[in-house]
């Protein structure tokens, strides 16, 4: 560049001696000095307009970054989450003995979440729920806190919780937005036997033996039988002022080495269902289930049992053994758009000859309006020995975020 | 009274639950206390990637075309003004953040001549649903390549509770192809 300068000026200078006369030594030395003190100073201001790019570049990219800061900074820094999800449903059900027609419209579930991460290893989760719309004395529905936990990270693939959580057994219990399964209503088996949604206090810890096999163990608070009670559903706490004289434990082994398909097998041990408060009675309950995805289809698979002191017969023949199980299979026919149907038994008297099993056949559809937001329809044949078995189209729209 | 006391302390649940807790937790707890689920830094990634190779580190403005196509692949607003990446003899190396649930997962995609050649979780930090960053899971991306509409041309199988994680990943892993063909076509004077 400066060299292009001083030829063009070299030039210019010789063009206009060569139109005149043939200037002096004094001349030209000046014409010379002239031009050496040109050179000088656009020199300088090739020095100053070079650190003045490299000083536009600097500025270019702190703007840049504090854009980016700025435009990112929501996202990465926000400590606290709020999410939720809910379901509406509609039931047209009759019932075989023709004793009762069910015809309702039902906002089953509504659910927020709220967490808050303390630091990188220290977090909070709940789940505050709202269940049939309306809740206070005399109303058909409740406000339940569903989750309420602390969970810290201790090493790498390995975390501790305390509070109120979700028990870690069956496939609907810790996992239940309505976008995740099929159906409207949440299978029979898990509700009735398990009982899903199932949450007590305590404390627990989760953790991988080696990549795809995972464990859970809690020691937490238990079920309780009132007088004349027998079903595990029945023994729920909520963990409101829940008696504590006896406590429970529950592990499970989970494996997930291939991908699309979860393994897993749950134990949970009570030693009274009573709480200290009449009759001991111990409960055993063991869950194992399979959940299998490949290319479009997909398999869910649980069986769950639950096995009680004989001494629980006295309230009710049979009650010692409560077992239960369905199979699934469901295919998805486009991205937006699956179809099911679900085969579930289950029996809370199963430990006498009396055929007391409540079976069930479902088949229906999911519509995905987008990935978080799904429209159902399903069709439900309930039969028991007692005729109180439930046909009839069960409608729902739920989502989560 | 000190029977009293011992009773109260000992016969109540929470003591109860609290001290078989820390048990277990000493019990289990193994000595490496090292920070949540961040599994390989982003410049040895990127040294993996292309070893024994030195790439050339580059970046990708955003123009209105490339910011609407990548806010489309995502299903939410990009923010940034560019991205960087890593490249060199037609491989390129992209390390993105996407949120599964509330959390953001730092996810490495390398891509060879537009075909996925390797996905990899660097850092993970949801409390659940970590079954992602399985190398098992991870290999069912190699070899995916992006169709018309901007979607992975393979079917992944997924995770069962970890939904919004593999979601996550299949986006960046779209967004990644979909980047390269961007850097790609443009003509090397502009890049």
């Amino acid at each position: 560049m400066i060299k292009q300068i001083l030829a063009t000026l070299l030039g210019l200078s010789l063009i206009a001696t060569a139109q005149g006369a043939t200037p002096t030594h004094e001349e030209m030395w000046a014409i010379i000095q002239q031009q050496q003190e040109e050179i000088a100073s656009l020199k300088n201001q090739l020095t100053k307009n070079d650190s003045r790019l490299t000083e536009t570049e600097i500025i270019a990219e702190a703007t840049i970054s504090a854009v980016e800061k700025i435009a990112l900074e929501p996202v990465s820094a926000s400590k606290t989450h709020i999410g939720g999800y809910g379901e509406l449903h509609y039931n047209n059900l009759e019932k075989d003995n023709g004793s009762g027609d069910k015809d309702e419209v039902d906002f089953h579930r509504f659910v927020l979440f709220t967490s808050h991460q303390f630091s990188d290893s220290i977090r909070f989760f709940s789940e505050l729920e709202v269940e049939h719309s309306i809740a206070g004395d005399g109303q058909v529905g409740e406000v339940e806190l569903e989750q309420a936990y602390i969970e810290w990270d201790l090493a790498n693939y390995k975390t501790a919780k305390a509070g109120l959580f979700l028990m870690p057994v069956g496939i609907l219990n810790e996992t239940h937005e309505p976008d995740t399964f099929y159906g409207t209503e949440r299978n029979a088996v898990e509700k009735n036997i398990i009982p899903a949604t199932w949450w007590e206090a305590g404390a627990a810890l989760n953790g991988e033996f080696s990549p795809g096999l995972s464990y859970d163990i809690a020691a937490h608070s238990g079920l309780f039988l009132d007088d004349g009670e027998y079903k595990p559903r029945d023994g729920r706490q909520k963990v409101g002022k829940a008696k504590a004289d006896d406590m429970a434990f529950t592990g499970r082994l989970k494996y997930t080495a291939i991908p699309g398909l979860e393994l897993a097998a749950s134990l949970q041990m009570q030693t009274d269902m009573h709480q200290g408060e009449g009759d001991k009675i111990a409960g055993t309950l063991f869950e194992t289930h399979l959940a299998w995805q490949k290319n479009d289809f997909q398999l869910r698979a649980l069986y769950a049992a639950w096995d009680f002191d004989d001494a629980i017969n006295s309230i009710k023949a049979g009650a010692d053994e409560q077992t239960g199980f369905y199979i699934e299979p469901s295919y998805k026919i486009t991205d937006k758009m699956g179809v099911f149907a679900r085969y579930s038994e289950y029996d809370n008297t199963a430990g006498n000859a009396t055929d007391s099993a409540v079976e069930q056949m479902d088949i229906g559809m999911n519509y995905w309006l987008h990935p978080n937001v799904v429209f159902k329809i399903d069709y439900q044949n309930q039969d028991n020995s007692a005729g109180t078995g439930s046909d009839g189209i069960n409608l729902g729209v739920g989502f989560s975020y | 009274m000190f029977n009293r006391l011992y009773n109260s302390l000992f016969n109540n649940l929470i003591s109860k639950v609290v001290f078989t807790g820390l048990l277990t937790i000493t019990l289990l707890a193994s000595p490496q206390l090292s920070a949540k689920g961040v599994y390989q830094s982003g410049p040895d990634f990127i040294a993996e990637a292309f070893a024994p190779h030195q790439p050339e580190a580059d970046v990708l403005w955003f123009n209105d075309n490339i910011r609407q196509q990548a806010e489309k692949i995502l299903g939410h607003r990009v923010l940034g003004l560019r991205v960087r990446y890593h490249h060199s003899a037609g491989k390129s190396a992209w390390i993105l953040n996407e949120i599964g649930k509330e959390m953001p997962i730092t996810i490495g995609v390398v891509i060879d001549q537009g075909k996925i050649s390797s996905v990899k979780i660097l850092a993970y930090r949801e409390s659940r649903g970590g079954e992602v960053r399985y190398p098992a899971y991870m290999a069912q991306y190699q070899g995916a390549t992006l169709t018309d509409r901007y979607k992975l041309d393979k079917s992944i199988d997924g995770i069962t509770g970890a939904t919004l994680s593999v979601w996550a990943v299949n986006k960046v892993a779209a967004l990644a192809l979909y980047y390269h063909s961007q850097v790609m076509s443009q003509p090397e004077s502009t890049k």
